[in-house]
């Protein structure tokens, strides 16, 4: 955590999580090419095998090489993270756009809808959809989009009401340009930098809700190579066979420490005098 | 301060109105035949029209809606399926661990995530700021169940020394509890250390040294007592996680809490129980955020008047 760094100045972890993300995003591109084995293969003769030369994060319950389907998981669990903030980013925006620019009734009824969500914890909304939807990577993406788009529309709603006070937006409305001109030209550009900071914490989020419900078998069904998933096959075998436990949650771990990097260091980039909280 | 709580309590029956609609909303427009799913596996036809009468599911939706509300006025929050009958009972056995898992968690993050962020502001730059530092992005990083994972593969299968499972006296709440609260005891130790170095530059810590106190009175009398308020908010913005954590870790360690009821109804559809359970973390959720405004006046006496 660097305490002084200069606006505009990459500090070393908007670099490592900046290359670790990229590294991760090539892994989802060319997991299925860089595999050594397949993701499904079962070798009998591998079962439960610990670390090996032959396969370096073991062998699971019916001899499937760990490392493998690690690799291969990658793109799922990237997909769900980044289609999901993808979409609730761009609900969360509209709907905080709508509800900072106007005041009066339409503020009060999104600002309503929004506290109330915020009521349920993401979690709970998130498995209660995931429930009603149905255990599936679709399913798993809707629910944490759902989960995501009330803190989304918050902080985009104060932000716009922050702006909407500033002169060069008062001068806007006042030459007469229109509402919808004024949000996209003068007030969404300011409020970029909060976006994309926001975007990059909640795609570690994503990825943690996304293996918790995996864990849980509200998510990627199995034979499917998912991190949560394979957590939770893990579990069942930790007694004979710990080391299992090991790669899938060191992946979700490096997954996620990527994005808060990510996250963090481009927050001390665009406004470094922030305390992180 | 009454004058708050009454306000605090009058509103909560209109968020549950509105958690209980969203909730309707999403089951009703879920496809499956819900008489069906009540009735069970075995049911034949006749059973499942016996029980969509029952269940008042042959009724138009708005009719459907009302008698559900007004249900829940009278504490009737539906059929269970999985328990045969109100699934508000189910829910309200399943409290108290839940309660406790919560305490425990919340008392830990104090107790461990304060006095680092102190030790590490205090020390800005030095050694014990940079181990607490490297933990706390560590800690931020990983996920919840998979450090309950690790803990009951370490302690309790390696090395015996706790119990993963269930409930059998205050030992087993160490691992859950770990699992639960590593995220906060991170978040509050950063904001704590934050805090710590910010203050410590104000002009008051100058005097009080000035005046010759030590510097363990300066932190401990001046700066956590400014810091207490930013302190107690984040733990009441991250009564979500926690309440929402719950679910993952009951599951993990077969802790006979409300997360873990949830998961129950969940597996065979079973509404009115994934409602209860649903209405249960709202209202823990509102009752520790108004928890937190009333110890916020509590400790910052500019409030108490305000």
């Amino acid at each position: 955590m660097a305490e002084r760094v200069r606006a505009g100045h990459a500090s070393a972890q908007l670099r490592v999580g900046g290359v670790l993300v990229g590294l991760f995003v090539l892994l989802g591109l060319f997991g299925p090419l860089i595999a050594p084995y397949d993701p499904a293969g079962q070798d009998l003769f591998a079962t439960m095998e610990p670390p090996s030369a032959a396969h370096w994060f073991g062998a699971d319950q019916v001899g499937r090489d760990i490392l493998s389907r690690i690799v291969v998981g990658t793109r799922t669990t990237l997909a769900i993270a980044l289609a999901a903030v993808t979409m609730a980013v761009s609900c969360g925006v509209a709907l905080g756009a709508i509800a900072g620019r106007f005041a009066g009734m339409v503020d009060r009824v999104v600002t309503g809808f929004v506290d109330l969500m915020l009521t349920i914890p993401g979690l709970v909304l998130a498995v209660a959809i995931a429930s009603a939807v149905g255990a599936s990577a679709t399913g798993l993406t809707f629910a944490i989009t759902v989960s995501f788009v009330p803190p989304v529309a918050r902080l985009v709603r104060g932000r716009v009401m922050e702006l909407r006070g500033e002169d060069f937006v008062v001068a806007a409305d006042a030459v007469g340009m229109r509402a919808s001109r004024v949000m996209v030209r003068h007030i969404l550009p300011n409020a970029v930098s909060v976006i994309v900071i926001e975007a990059s914490l909640l795609a570690g989020q994503a990825v943690l809700v996304g293996s918790a419900l995996g864990f849980l078998g509200l998510g990627v069904q199995p034979p499917a190579p998912e991190w949560g998933a394979m957590l939770a096959s893990a579990r069942e075998s930790i007694e004979i066979a710990p080391h299992l436990v090991l790669a899938p949650g060191i992946a979700i771990s490096l997954l996620v420490l990527a994005f808060n990097l990510l996250g963090d260091g481009l927050r001390d980039y665009f406004d470094p005098n922030t305390i992180t909280s | 301060m009454l004058r708050l709580l009454l306000e605090r309590l009058a509103a909560m029956p209109l968020v549950a109105l509105g958690v209980v609609t969203i909730l309707f909303v999403i089951f009703k427009s879920v496809p499956g035949d819900e008489a069906a799913m009540a009735a069970g596996a075995m049911a034949n036809q006749a059973e499942i029209e016996a029980m969509r009468h029952r269940l008042g599911l042959d009724q138009p939706l708005l009719t459907q809606y009302a008698g559900h509300v007004l249900g829940l006025l009278r504490g009737d929050f539906g059929y269970s399926s999985t328990f045969r009958g109100n699934a508000l009972w189910p829910v309200l056995d399943r409290v108290p661990a839940t309660l406790a898992l919560m305490a425990s968690a919340i008392g830990v993050t104090i107790l461990l995530g304060v006095p680092a962020g102190i030790v590490a502001g205090a020390g800005q730059g030095g050694p014990a700021d940079h181990i607490v530092s490297g933990v706390v992005v560590a800690l931020l990083a990983v996920p919840n169940f998979w450090l309950g994972l690790i803990l009951i593969s370490l302690f309790s299968v390696r090395l015996g020394w706790l119990p993963s499972f269930g409930f059998s006296g205050g030992l087993s709440l160490v691992i859950p509890t770990a699992a639960l609260a590593a995220r906060l005891i991170a978040l509050v130790a950063r904001l704590t250390r934050g805090l710590v170095i910010e203050e410590l530059r104000k002009a008051y810590v100058r005097t009080a040294r000035a005046k010759g106190l030590r510097g363990r009175t300066v932190l401990l009398r001046h700066v956590l007592r400014n810091a207490a308020i930013p302190i107690v908010t984040v733990i009441g913005l991250q009564a979500g996680y926690l309440l929402g954590g719950s679910i993952v870790i009951e599951r993990l360690c077969a802790w006979p809490g409300v997360g873990d009821l949830m998961l129950t109804g969940v597996s065979v559809r079973d509404y009115p129980l994934i409602q209860g359970v649903t209405l249960f973390f709202v209202f823990g959720f509102l009752l520790l955020n108004l928890g937190v405004e009333l110890l916020y006046r509590f400790v910052n006496p500019r409030l108490r008047h305000g």
